[in-house]
């Protein structure tokens, strides 16, 4: 198992390699942060009409899943762990997102303008 | 723990829908219900891997090691139920007509379950490892008490199965003249759907454009976030916001496959019988 495992991440570590840095450098990035089962910021302002990067960082001890229905997206964040999300482009509006494991507590909200 | 029961049902329903449509389409070929037990049995600990893995799994390739791994699974099961479905329509007439007769081409029949053994195998793998990942974290929380969590666990673990089994009951009620024809029409559009949501990962990985996102917005009418809408995404991978991308990914697996069918049953029918 870990040998497969290892092949699959060499995998996709090349075929992920290939496609992204010639995007990388130019996205605008937001920081956001898991703790408490709840997203600090609650809500990032971003620019319509334009791919963004969001580094998520997720302190607590166990998993949180990033969903949101209004943007498409699901994405595991492990416990202590970082992940990244590309988020657009969207157009003008409000998108919500929820931590899909905690979501009571962990809501956040997407504003293009 | 209703919370916990209304969290794993969900997590469940998709890939007991998957499981359901699998378990109709392969009736009448010997020994299937071992395959698909053994393709569940492969998913769940393919779920315990994936999670215990889920932090490294991310890392990888620049963040995107999830995405890249979701839509590679995911076109494996395109490719598998392709050949499933080819396979079946050159197979199809003579299994209705020798359903009963049990070992009716037992030896090409354990060549397209070990393909849809796989197929089973991932359903339960995406959904699994998310439950897994979930009760994980409600366990080491503390916010709920272990027998509570359990309870809720159980509870939509059993929902979902249940769905799954009446879709499967369902299927088996249709007459077994046109019964191959609606299965294979289901995991034609499974497979189509199946593209198109690795086409989403792909999309969130930045691999490929999105072309026009969203194409429409239905989401006022169905949600991705309803019951409904979940078990639609499972079935035919429906998207209230569909990414123009997506909907080209379905297309061209739905004609390709389709095509693939009756080039196969043209190829094989003899004159004689065609209707």
């Amino acid at each position: 198992m870990p040998r497969l495992a290892a092949a699959l991440a060499r995998l996709a570590a090349s075929a992920g390699l290939a496609a992204l840095p010639a995007l990388a450098a130019s996205e605008a990035e937001f920081n956001l942060t898991i703790e408490n089962h709840k997203f600090t910021p609650e809500r990032i302002e971003i620019p319509a009409g334009k791919k963004v990067k969001f580094l998520v960082e997720n302190k607590d001890a166990s998993a949180e899943e990033f969903d949101s229905d209004d943007l498409r997206i699901e994405k595991v964040i492990g416990a202590n762990s970082r992940g990244t999300i590309w988020v657009g482009p969207l157009k003008a509006g409000e998108y919500k997102f929820v931590g899909e494991y905690h979501d009571k507590t962990a809501r956040g909200v997407v504003v293009a303008k | 723990m209703f919370g916990t029961a209304l969290i794993v049902f969900r997590e469940v329903l998709e890939a007991a829908l998957i499981v359901g449509i699998v378990a109709a389409a392969t009736r009448g070929i010997a020994g299937r219900a071992r395959w698909i037990a053994a393709g569940i049995a492969a998913g769940v600990f393919g779920s315990l891997a994936v999670a215990a893995g889920a932090g490294v799994l991310s890392q990888l390739a620049e963040g995107m090691g999830q995405e890249l791994f979701n839509a590679t699974i995911l076109g494996v099961a395109v490719a598998m139920l392709a050949w499933h479905n080819i396979w079946m329509s050159i197979h199809g007439r003579e299994l209705a007509s020798h359903a009963k007769e049990v070992g009716a081409g037992i030896r090409s029949g354990s060549k397209a379950l070990s393909v849809l053994l796989i197929v089973v195998a991932i359903a339960v793998l995406r959904e699994g490892s998310e439950t897994v990942l979930f009760l994980y974290g409600v366990a080491i929380s503390g916010d709920e008490a272990r027998m509570p969590m359990i309870l809720g666990g159980a509870i939509g673990l059993a929902g979902g199965v249940a769905v799954g089994w009446f879709l499967f009951a369902g299927l088996l009620r249709i007459p077994l003249k046109y019964f191959f024809t609606a299965t294979s029409f289901l995991v034609l559009l499974l497979a189509a759907g199946m593209a198109s949501q690795a086409a989403r990962f792909l999309i969130q990985a930045d691999v490929i454009p999105s072309l026009a996102a969203p194409l429409w917005d239905t989401s006022s009418l169905v949600s991705n976030s309803s019951l409904l809408g979940k078990a639609l995404t499972g079935m035919i991978g429906y998207d209230a916001r569909p990414a123009g991308m997506q909907i080209a990914f379905f297309m061209v697996v739905l004609v390709a496959v389709w095509a693939g069918m009756s080039w196969a049953k043209r190829r094989y029918e003899s004159p004689n019988t065609a209707s």
